[in-house]
């Protein structure tokens, strides 16, 4: 089998800490009626992502750039890379 | 005398759905808009701008965060570079703070509702393009329709628009429909020259619709268009 020429990768988007999140805390009131016992909720985004390229290290370059220029806002939002090697 | 009307160009993105709205309001205040289709590589001879309220590219990702990459976009941003006028409404606002032409960000609404209703909010400066026809510390009543119009921007963020003048509108007493930060309804960049709202002055220029305050933000941008074909602006009709 040839080594794949595609990278995988999976993007984790946070709303950074201090930033009011209304839908993690609708989320929390809502688990909260359902009987869980939830002190706190914060929703981001998961994107999974291949890119046509088989340099991990190029692949993470290239994620960190899409980040800051798109998938996250840097003002209000975190985010992690993970590829896959 | 209508050759000496100042052209105003109103972007139109996918899913944008307030351009022809602005498109009469403005020929209504005396301007001749000129609809550009965001695929445009350059603006066409205009002497304002204004990005139009709407759903961009149904707003995905983040409110604006797609429309910002439009071709027309990059036109926009030199001309806002040159100092051309450039007014966003509602998405408009959202698209110029993600490209990076005014400061901060809007997240959902802090009730996560859509709120759709006539809120007033306060001038706080008079000194500018979009707001010299106002009197200082005017109410005006204007309507609001969004999911997304929580103005953020952090502690030293805020602090700094405020002591820099650019937070030109604010929501009146216990109006702030969205949760924004120091109650912030439209901020100006450093240089004054783009300027953006979540409220509609397009949907408040006659007062047979509820108020005709929102004329005169739109007629203010008129006139300083105006000035810039070195023409002035004295189409009848024109609210004072």
């Amino acid at each position: 089998m040839s080594t794949a020429t595609r990278v995988k990768a999976t993007i984790l988007v946070r709303p950074k800490e201090g930033i009011l999140d209304p839908q993690g805390q609708a989320v929390e009131g809502a688990l909260q009626e359902l009987g869980f016992p939830v002190t706190a909720v914060r929703i981001g985004r998961v994107v999974d992502i291949e890119l046509d390229t088989a340099d991990a290290d190029e692949a993470r370059a290239q994620l960190e750039r899409a980040c800051e220029q798109l998938l996250a806002n840097p003002l209000i939002e975190r985010y992690e890379i993970a590829v896959e090697r | 005398m209508s050759e000496r009307r100042p052209r105003v160009g109103i972007v139109v993105f996918p899913g944008s759905n307030d351009d022809r709205d602005a498109a009469w309001a403005l020929a209504a205040i005396g301007a001749e808009p000129v609809l550009v289709w965001h695929a445009e590589r350059e603006l066409p001879d205009v002497q304002a701008v204004v990005l139009p309220g709407g759903f961009s590219y149904g707003d995905y990702l983040r409110a604006g965060a797609i429309a910002r990459f439009a071709p027309a976009m990059r036109a926009v941003a030199a001309f806002a570079a040159e100092g051309g006028l450039v007014l966003g409404i509602c998405n408009g606002f959202q698209i110029l703070c993600e490209a990076g032409l005014l400061p901060g960000a809007l997240r959902p609404n802090t009730s996560l509702r859509f709120v759709c209703r006539d809120v007033a909010v306060r001038v706080e400066r008079t000194d500018t393009p979009f707001t010299r026809r106002c009197r200082d510390g005017q109410r005006l009543v204007v309507p609001v329709k969004h999911g997304e119009g929580c103005f953020y921007a952090d502690g030293a963020l805020l602090a700094e628009l405020e002591s820099a003048g650019q937070i030109v509108l604010r929501y009146a007493d216990g109006q702030n429909p969205n949760g924004s930060a120091g109650d912030v309804a439209g901020v100006v960049n450093a240089d004054g020259n783009v300027f953006a709202l979540m409220p509609h002055p397009e949907h408040a220029v006659d007062p047979l619709l509820g108020s005709a305050d929102g004329a005169l933000i739109l007629a203010s941008l008129v006139d300083a268009a105006a000035e810039r074909v070195g023409a002035s602006l004295t189409a009848s009709g024109a609210p004072v």
